[in-house]
């Protein structure tokens, strides 16, 4: 097979890189526990509990997670409905 | 002083844990190291085999700790190397026979008499698992290069890490040179983004392996598998020496060496 590939010409990733970029997905997901699931609820609630005290854009709010070498971390990434508009 | 007490696992089964534990042990005890080789799989015994001494078996592992047999009995000695004994587990119970706390004090009382303990854990995160680590000073994992493997190797790491266990280092058994050149395996450097662990050795695909076991003659007792070495040197590596890790793609397949055989005539 390799040796057939390299002849013909490599055509997309190899097997290597599809290997390596489903591991760090999948292994981004075991490290921290959380499921997609687990994700959608936390981002229902933080944009519930936010937007008691500020006015949040509902639809444009994100939570995902980043990797880091053995930690990962969430990041909220929750967008403010500008004020300005309203002293016009 | 005493021994130092070093778990060899994985979480993925069929990986290597215990080829290595046998092929660690006795490179140890060919450098002059006083080794004791502990199955911790019990019901599923299988370190015997692979060195070879399942004949020799009159008392298992539970035999000791529940007493049937004093310490020094339960141990069989391996007579190809100067200081090497095997602690069998027992094939006809279960993990449960043994506790972490048992494995501990069978441990303190062997680590006076001895330079290494090797433990031979079971597959899985289980019973067996926390057996095999509550005594380990340090925790050897063992993967190979493969998405499955590398996924349980990293679980392993995260409960290891949690119990506060380790130093923790990892060996990358059975690459094959040529499908990481051609991009079909996953590289070490690879392996060890993902992973984040310190790395002891790689081990090279080794048909010898298949036909070692099929002996019960670990490969380490033979110097001129590829494979052999890679054991020798991560043995080395555990006595502190600073050994290079083989250049894998310095062995070359069969029709390479062809070619270069061509090339120089």
């Amino acid at each position: 097979m390799g040796v057939l590939d390299r002849l013909l010409g490599q055509r997309g990733p190899s097997s290597r890189d599809i290997a390596k970029e489903r591991l760090q997905l999948v292994l981004a997901y075991d490290r921290i526990k959380i499921s997609p699931e687990l994700l959608q609820t936390l981002k229902n609630e933080l944009i519930a509990v936010i937007s008691k005290h500020v006015e949040i854009d509902r639809e444009g709010v994100e939570v995902t997670f980043s990797q880091g070498k053995r930690r990962s971390r969430l990041i909220a990434d929750i967008p403010l409905v500008s004020t300005r508009g309203h002293r016009r | 002083m005493g021994a130092t007490i070093i778990t060899i696992t994985s979480g993925k089964g069929g990986v290597g844990k215990t080829t290595a534990t046998a092929n660690l042990s006795v490179a140890l005890a060919l450098l002059g190291q006083r080794v004791v080789a502990v199955d911790a799989d019990i019901g599923l015994r299988n370190l015997d085999v692979v060195m070879g001494l399942e004949n020799r078996i009159v008392y298992d592992i539970v035999d000791v700790t529940e007493g049937r047999c004093r310490l020094r009995q339960g141990l069989i000695r391996d007579k190809r190397v100067p200081e090497l004994y095997l602690l069998p587990a027992a094939q006809t119970r279960d993990k449960t026979a043994v506790s972490p706390e048992d494995m501990v004090r069978l441990c303190e009382q062997m680590r006076d008499d001895f330079d290494f303990i090797l433990i031979d854990s079971p597959a899985g995160i289980e019973q067996g698992f926390r057996n095999a680590i509550a005594p380990a000073d340090k925790v050897i994992i063992i993967t190979t290069p493969e998405v499955a493997a590398v996924r349980d190797a990293d679980r392993i790491i995260g409960l290891i890490e949690a119990e506060e266990k380790g130093p923790t280092s990892l060996i990358i058994n059975r690459i094959k040179p040529d499908m990481v050149r051609y991009g079909n395996m996953l590289t070490t450097a690879d392996v060890i983004e993902i992973l984040a662990i310190d790395l002891i050795g790689i081990v090279p695909d080794d048909k010898a392996i298949i036909v070692s076991t099929n002996k019960g003659v670990p490969i380490v007792l033979d110097d001129k598998a590829p494979a052999g070495l890679a054991f020798h040197n991560i043995a080395r590596r555990l006595l502190g020496e600073d050994v290079p890790f083989l250049d894998i793609r310095e062995m070359p397949n069969i029709f390479e060496r062809f070619v270069r055989f061509i090339r120089k005539g």
